[in-house]
């Protein structure tokens, strides 16, 4: 057998009070794909740093292909150098140059000392059609999707003699259909005798495309796996460490509420954007949590956004217990709303504010201009951090500094501390480690036990199966039926999610 | 393997010959570019309202259309350079004050000193470097945003132009005056005056110096690497940085290089004013970004192009010959309508933003 791409061996790193990595290896053959699992803080991101030379790492050494020398990167710009290439979640390219300029920007044919963009494009098409995309290479990149614009990375990664991909949660923001295309694309590769190193939280994923897994936990390696000898049940507590029941435990609790009786919390009735989201009704009862299921882009977070005023509905009508209140998210707020948005990241978090105002936040513009006094945030932030588990260094951190998980949790903090009738999560477990995911799906039906009416978004199907009595599912754009009780179960909720004749 | 068009779902294609040209131009003027064209378009409707308007007042005639270059020479630079600015996701308010600066120093001291024309012309240029170059390390290396920097270097201009010389001075330096007076004749497209006397159209040699610098800036944006790092930078410095690109040294090579363009178009200018004064080239900046926004450039960055911003220019000059020839209106009227113009075209970018974002 030919010599790894890769070895790390004893990779130790150190933050500061943070143990980062712990004596890790990690091996990488040619043709594979690795699946590197674990929860947020095991350290995942942080050995691709170093192996990507982003961050340093104190002891240890990484091996290169057969070389006995081991090499240190000191930049991803020198990683690539070698042969190794890094596709994150969010697409580092320039949207505004095209898809044949982001291909060989820095590195233009040229003729003459000038760029020969017959010659760009001439073999920007070959590169595309050797990953079987076929798209107008002369076309601004921005125009194409999410899914096109990683394809077109991954192309750029490749050209450059790339030997090692690493693709960082390469999926989070694709639909079914691209992640097919993706997976596509990571065999061909495979099969061209690359080495890819594969991040996802979704354990379907892994399973569908990866060959090994590598399992780490608070820095440190638990193991390498074939896939064929884990079962997910044993991945899941490799990755947890202890026993895997949490989310067995809430499966029971959630049992459908039938108190359809009295006023909707939420009364839509033939409620639609012009160019959004089509019409559709939706009653939500106290003490409920009411799913959405569909597919990225099918409308389950234009319902939440025409319903809490984000987007301006001009049809139908939405009754709020019984009133009918403006339609603007500050109404919406003071009428006992709150809506968590599906991206943290972008209308979410506020990076550089402490964890402590980023909690009060809501509560505060609820309240309008007159500041809370100090001692009332900091009983506020303290409840919640509390309540929620939020790991913190202190209610002064900056929410930046927080992983994932938590800062998700800071987030739904927010909204919790304005005390809401109705709670809107939009994919509120996306991207966080399966023990969070656990405690937010816990948290949600313990809220709709205390009375609270929510509407629950989620991409997984099993996690909405788990939290939510009822599920309305999406399909472009149109709410095309709604299952609760006995009908509830993933098929039911695909074949609606899928269409066609099958249901109808 | 079975291709899954992951593209965007093609609309259905126009047959026939309409529907080719249209996708040619669709293909050409894709996006950014389209708003070059809006800018072309609209200049060429207004020039054709003109010609009916004020055809008694030979307004199409091609001395009334050089007319518009000839005044205009060191205004076509300068928006061009600040044209590249913004597409770096910079901005250069200083190049007003730096064009008086150059002026005051042609003047001053071929007038005062007796330094010969070529020197000085050699002298303002090489200052025009090494100011940009200043400009740009703080902006590229010690990471100061390009506004303030720039406003520094307003003032600072301004101040220098005052300490050369706090009077104004006219330039009669005959080398000098040669280079400015120095026409070149189109043998067609005149008209006969009231007198009875031909009117033969010409262009001074500033305006062919003009478009040449103009062509030039064009070609390094458009194939030459530095010109496409310029665009990559502007269009995501960490996505630029993250694919090899050295940013510090494209943002300081366009500031550089705006420079010696801003000392550049400032000897042009001086070629048309024959003079310094401390109060000269007021909000000539504001003149410049006009243009290049006219022309289709972002100040976001990313985009922009710099016959866009000539036309710009084209488009600028245009309202203040209405206003001129129409002789009852207001001064006033130029600025007001240069505003409306503005609002336009800022208007039509956030809806091609939006629509862009709406299809993705």
């Amino acid at each position: 057998m030919a010599d790894p791409l890769i070895r790390m061996r004893g990779i130790t790193k150190n933050f500061p009070g943070v143990l980062a990595l712990d004596d890790v290896d990690f091996t990488l053959w040619p043709g594979e794909i690795h699946a590197l699992m674990g929860e947020n803080g095991a350290g995942k991101s942080t050995l691709v740093k170093v192996l990507t030379g982003a961050e340093a790492f104190e002891t240890g050494a990484i091996y290169l292909g057969g070389a006995a020398k081991p090499v240190i990167n000191h930049s991803p710009q020198e990683a690539q150098g070698r042969g190794i290439s890094t596709v994150y979640q969010e697409v580092n390219l320039c949207g505004n140059l095209t898809v044949a300029e982001n291909l060989f920007v820095g590195r233009q044919p040229r003729r003459a000392g000038f760029v020969n963009w017959r010659e760009m494009n001439r073999r920007a098409r070959q590169v595309m059609e050797g990953i079987g995309v076929d798209i107008d290479v002369g076309k601004p990149l921005e125009g194409y999707s999410i899914a096109v614009q990683q394809m077109v990375a991954i192309a750029r990664a490749i050209d450059i003699s790339a030997t090692v991909l690493i693709l960082d949660e390469p999926t989070s923001s694709l639909n079914d259909q691209e992640v097919a295309k993706l997976f596509d694309l990571m065999r061909r590769l495979k099969a061209d005798g690359l080495g890819i190193i594969f991040i996802t939280h979704f354990l379907e994923q892994v399973y569908e495309v990866c060959d090994k897994i590598t399992v780490l936990r608070n820095g440190r390696l638990v193991g390498e796996y074939a896939v064929e000898t884990l079962s997910r049940t044993d991945l899941v507590a490799a990755m947890l460490g202890r026993a895997f029941d949490d989310l067995a435990a809430i499966q029971h609790k959630a049992a459908p509420v039938t108190g359809e009786s009295g006023t909707p919390v939420i009364a839509a009735r033939g409620l639609g954007v012009r160019g959004g989201v089509k019409p559709f009704d939706l009653d939500i009862y106290e003490g409920e949590v009411v799913g959405l299921a569909g597919l990225l882009g099918s409308g389950r977070t234009e319902v939440a956004r025409a319903i809490y005023g984000a987007d301006t509905a001009d049809q139908g009508t939405l009754d709020v217990k019984g009133a009918r209140p403006k339609h603007h998210p500050i109404d919406s707020m003071r009428a006992g709303m709150a809506f968590c948005p599906e991206s943290r990241k972008d209308e979410g978090c506020l990076q550089d504010l402490s964890v402590r105002e980023n909690i009060i936040l809501a509560e505060q513009s609820k309240r309008g201009m007159r500041l809370m006094s100090r001692s009332e945030q900091e009983k506020i932030a303290d409840e919640y951090i509390r309540l929620l588990q939020i790991k913190t260094a202190s209610m002064e951190t900056p929410i930046k500094q927080l992983s994932g998980g938590n800062q998700q949790k800071v987030i739904v903090a927010r909204w919790l501390a304005t005390h809401p009738d109705f709670l809107i999560l939009d994919e509120p477990t996306r991207g966080i480690d399966v023990g969070t995911k656990a405690e937010i799906q816990k948290l949600c039906v313990r809220l709709a036990d205390d009375g609270m009416a929510i509407l629950f978004i989620s991409s997984e199907i099993d996690e909405m199966l788990r939290t939510c009595g009822r599920i309305g599912v999406m399909r472009d754009l149109h709410k095309v039926g709604e299952l609760a009780g006995d009908e509830l179960s993933s098929s039911a909720i695909m074949a609606k999610i899928a269409g066609g004749e099958a249901d109808e | 393997m079975s291709a899954v068009d992951v593209g965007r779902p093609g609309r259905p294609s126009r047959p026939g010959l309409l529907g080719g040209i249209w996708r040619g131009l669709r293909a050409r003027f894709y996006g950014n570019n389209f708003l070059v064209l809006i800018t072309i378009v609209l200049f060429a409707a207004m020039y054709i309202v003109g010609i009916f308007i004020y055809r008694d007042k030979n307004f199409g005639s091609l001395n009334s259309f050089f007319d518009m270059l000839n005044s205009n020479p060191g205004l076509i630079v300068i928006a061009a350079g600040m044209t590249m600015v913004l597409v770096s996701g910079g901005i250069d308010i200083s190049v007003g004050s730096q064009v008086a600066m150059y002026c005051m120093m042609l003047a001053y001291f071929m007038e005062h000193k007796g330094v010969s024309a070529a020197t000085m012309i050699v002298v303002v240029l090489v200052t025009g470097i090494v100011f940009g170059l200043v400009q740009g390390v703080l902006v590229a290396y010690f990471r100061i945003q390009p506004f303030i920097v720039t406003l520094a270097g307003m003032f600072f201009a301004r101040g220098m132009t005052a300490m050369i010389s706090p009077q104004t001075i006219d330039i009669t330096n005959r080398d000098f005056m040669g280079l400015a007076t120095k026409r070149i004749y189109f043998p067609f497209g005149g008209y006969t005056n009231a007198a009875g006397v031909y009117q033969r159209p010409f262009i001074y040699l500033s305006v062919v110096l003009a478009v040449f610098a103009l062509l030039v800036v064009f070609t390094i944006m458009t194939w030459t690497k530095f010109g496409r790092n310029v665009y990559a930078v502007g269009g995501g410095e960490q996505s630029a940085l993250l694919m090899g690109l050295n940013t510090r040294r494209t943002k300081l090579t366009v500031y550089t290089f705006n420079g010696l363009l801003t000392a550049f178009g400032g000897f042009l200018f001086c070629l048309f004013s024959t003079g310094g004064a401390v109060e000269k080239a007021q909000g000539f900046e504001m003149q410049a970004i006009a243009s290049s926004v006219i022309g289709g450039a972002l100040l976001t960055g990313g985009v922009g192009n710099v016959i866009g911003s000539f036309f710009g220019v084209l488009v600028q000059t245009t309202i203040t010959k209405f206003i001129n020839f129409n002789g009852t209106l207001a001064n006033g009227w130029s600025s007001i309508v240069l505003a409306a113009i503005m609002s336009f075209f800022i208007i039509l970018q956030s809806v091609f933003a939006y629509v862009r974002n709406k299809r993705r």
